[in-house]
């Protein structure tokens, strides 16, 4: 017989059971950071200096300044820009520059620490979540940077140089909280080629869009695609001709939490709308099971005509959207004849949230930091950069930009004051990314109708209404 | 020089233990006092509340929704790994055809053994990412290898579809771990003395009763570790699940892993994370005890 043997196997298993309990215990500790999970650190003074014309928010010349970007679609490469700009202002003072895909878990720690850097670009799908950070008291109030005079024109205000409407996203019962840099159009997207070869026109009336998608379908093209495993891209066209049928005080009533706001007749109207694109097959095959890139990259093929999505599509698609595919936005079709809203008007609103932290070092250098991001140069440079709008008014007169995101310019134009926007999305994160997301997957592959629908979403927000552990915030 | 010996010892034996204390044992214990706060991991504040966490956590239907889908796995994964790692271990290590030389594994087994270990060589999200890509419903490759094989009837929006897409995670799961128990069995057959086999063979025994009749008996030990094991992953799933449908379509794949995650960086609820962490701590031990105590048998002596 072999000296190795079967005997040899209880040692196998006492040291199976310490990785078992090893195991567990990272289960566990997943949960609670290593080392001193809750201590905070000494509270430090936020750095001064003297108050003038000059220097109205009084940023002391020598305190070092960190900034801390999300570096996702936009990169990290603006930053700098604006970076150097502050040092041009400030030159003794140091500016230290990070960049990171994982906020929440870099920065959480340094949270609870109370040593938090003095900028954070809180975005990307690792965002520390908006409703925690403000119930928590961890975010600065901006007012004090709103209310000095811009970078541009003393006589003006930074509050003044923004467009209508940026500041909703980031402000919270009445508080602005966190400063939303780009100007986003939320619509339907198309590429202008396809439907010019083909004599197609984008429809104005929800008929004529399912007239064209009969039309379309017979072409031997999809009519539509979705980010199917992201199914909450379809409930902004759903909420948006809502919106426009109804009025915009349909999607304060969501925002607000109140009873029943899903359950308007509007939303519903809209959800049997877009529902019958599932109903009549005018989806492409297959979409659920594909992410937003899979999706979107179909649609870029030419395999689907129109998808839901918000202006940072054209950035995102770059590798492989196709010369001259003129790639286009346009506002939700109006359901009804007798719509309160006019078919130019869609959804604006304000992304890519910055933030200073209440403790950080040295927040009046965090405040000048976004007035130098606010002032004409900065932001012209970001969109130069990263083709995206900013919320300063008038920021991008006479860049070239492209196609994508000129259409997005004149779309907005046309929207004007009609121009709408919600942010229950921000308010709470979980009742879009979880709850109203599920819905809408179910729908759109038939498993649910559109009054389950509404009922589901109608569910998950009364679930968030009751929950105690969740702070509430209302806008007017 | 005993007195020598010992200090030997310990010179040895206090860094790592040491180390383990300060970053195994005590994130441990802090997780058991957090479950008892309602902290939200942003700031140092907090209140404790008591027993609420757990409280809420009986209350909880995503809770019971993650834990139903590890449930699945708890009672699909082992079988069906064990088994197909039982089965293609003894291919390997006595499943090829009688000659001369003795009993030994099925040609090439050499070459096979090697292809079963590499996704053991992948790391977790290689693996979740290229089978994302896998069961993409246009540009995937299970979807391609259907429709090139005349069987595009069987093309299915895999992870889109909620009847299919836990199984599909299930399925990458067994793939990715039936290799590490091909060689784990593998290893244990080896032990077994061949003249066992031989005599089996002569008195008339088929493939099929040798693996139940003399290897499984023989490699009890082993498959017993290995169904602790395989129970301990199936109450994780964490990674592969978040990678593949990130608990998707509508939470229907979610695991509890994933909730604690999404509760705790999603939600910026540690507190009520952590009390999900410690629930789970005393779950997964009860089961590695009953999964131990219900596979204990008599040993078989050689």
């Amino acid at each position: 017989m072999r000296p190795a043997s079967i005997h040899d196997a209880p040692v196998t298993r006492r040291r199976l059971l310490t990785r078992a309990a090893t195991a567990g215990a990272v289960v566990v500790a997943a949960a609670g950071l290593p080392g001193c999970a809750m201590a905070g650190g000494a509270r430090r003074e936020t750095a001064r200096g003297k108050k003038n014309s000059e220097n109205p928010l009084g940023v002391s010349e020598t305190a070092p300044l960190e900034v801390v970007i999300f570096n996702g679609g936009f990169g990290e490469e603006y930053a700098r820009a604006h970076e150097a700009m502050y040092r041009q202002r400030h030159p003794k003072a140091e500016v230290r520059h990070t960049a990171t895909q994982e906020i929440a878990k870099t920065l959480q720690p340094r949270f609870v620490d109370g040593s938090p850097p003095d900028v954070v670009d809180n975005s990307g799908a690792g965002q520390i979540d908006f409703n925690g950070l403000v119930s928590q008291g961890a975010l600065t109030e901006l007012a004090p940077l709103l209310d000095a005079p811009s970078l541009d024109d003393p006589g003006r205000t930074v509050r003044e140089t923004l467009l209508p409407g940026s500041l909703l996203p980031g402000t919270y019962n009445g508080r602005t909280m966190a400063l939303n840099y780009t100007y986003t159009a939320y619509g339907i997207w198309y590429s202008a080629k396809l439907l010019a070869d083909h004599g197609w026109h984008y429809p104005r009336t929800w008929d004529e869009m399912i007239a064209l998608c009969k039309v379309v379908k017979a072409a031997g093209i999809a009519p539509w695609t979705y980010q199917g495993k992201y199914p909450r891209y379809m409930s902004w066209p759903i909420l948006a001709a809502a919106a426009k049928l109804a009025g915009p005080q349909v999607l304060v009533a969501i925002d607000n939490l109140e009873p029943n706001a899903w359950k308007h007749d509007a939303v519903k109207a809209a959800a049997d709308a877009y529902y019958q694109l599932a109903v009549d097959g005018y989806i492409l095959p297959g979409s659920e099971g594909m992410d937003h890139i899979q999706s979107q990259t179909e649609w870029c093929r030419g395999n689907a005509v129109f998808i839901s999505c918000g202006s940072w599509l054209e950035n995102e698609q770059k590798a492989v959207t196709p010369a001259g595919f003129q790639m286009t936005v346009a506002p939700t079709p109006n359901l009804t004849a007798g719509d309160k809203l006019p078919f130019a008007a869609l959804r604006g609103t304000t992304g890519e949230p910055f933030v200073v932290p209440a403790k950080a070092h040295n927040v009046a250098g965090g405040f000048e930091y976004l007035r130098i991001m606010l002032s004409k140069q900065g932001a012209a440079d970001f969109t130069r950069k990263v083709a995206s709008l900013t919320c300063v008014r008038g920021a991008a007169d006479g860049l070239p930009l492209p196609p994508g995101l000129a259409s997005v310019t004149k779309a907005l134009t046309a929207s004007g004051d009609a121009t709408f926007n919600w942010v229950y999305n921000s308010y709470y994160r979980k009742l879009e990314r979880t709850l109203v997301d599920a819905a809408c997957g179910d729908l759109f592959t038939r498993r649910i109708t559109p009054a389950e629908f509404v009922a589901q979403c109608q569910r998950g927000a009364d679930e968030i209404a009751r929950d105690s552990s969740v702070a509430k915030y209302r806008r007017g | 020089m005993r007195h020598g010996k010992r200090l030997f010892i310990a010179t040895f034996l206090v860094p790592p233990l040491a180390l383990y204390a300060l970053f195994v044992i005590s994130p441990y214990v802090q997780a058991f006092q957090i479950s008892t706060t309602d902290w939200g991991g942003l700031s140092p504040e907090y209140h404790v509340v008591g027993l609420a966490n757990f409280t809420r956590l009986l209350h909880d239907h995503y809770v019971w929704n993650a834990l139903r889908n590890n449930a699945i796995l708890l009672a699909v994964l082992p079988v069906v790994t064990i088994v197909l790692g039982l089965f293609f271990a003894s291919m390997l290590s006595v499943g090829g055809r009688r000659d001369r030389a003795g009993v030994r594994g099925v040609r090439g087994a050499p070459l096979y053994r090697l292809v079963y270990f590499f996704p053991q060589v992948l790391s977790v999200s290689i693996i979740g990412v290229l089978w994302k890509e896998m069961y993409a419903p246009d540009s995937g490759l299970v979807n391609g290898a259907l429709r090139a094989v005349g069987l595009g009837g069987l093309a299915r929006p895999w992870l889109g579809d909620p009847a299919l897409a836990y199984w599909c995670v299930v399925a990458v799961m067994v793939w990715s771990n039936v290799g590490f128990y091909v060689v784990l069995f593998g290893a244990g057959m080896q032990a077994v003395p061949r003249d066992i086999y031989e005599a089996a063979l002569l008195d008339g025994a088929g493939r099929a009763t040798t693996l139940l009749r003399i290897t499984v008996p023989l490699l009890w030990d082993t498959v017993q570790v290995a169904w602790v094991y395989l129970a301990i992953v199936a109450l994780d799933g964490f990674a592969l699940v978040q990678i593949i449908t990130d608990g998707g379509p509508g939470l229907r794949t979610d695991v509890i892993g994933l909730r604690l995650y999404s509760t705790a960086f999603g939600d910026a609820k540690f507190g009520y994370a952590s009390a999900i962490g410690v629930a789970m701590l005393f779950l997964t031990l009860s089961i590695a005890v009953l999964a131990l105590r219900a596979t204990r048998r008599e040993r078989v002596e050689l």
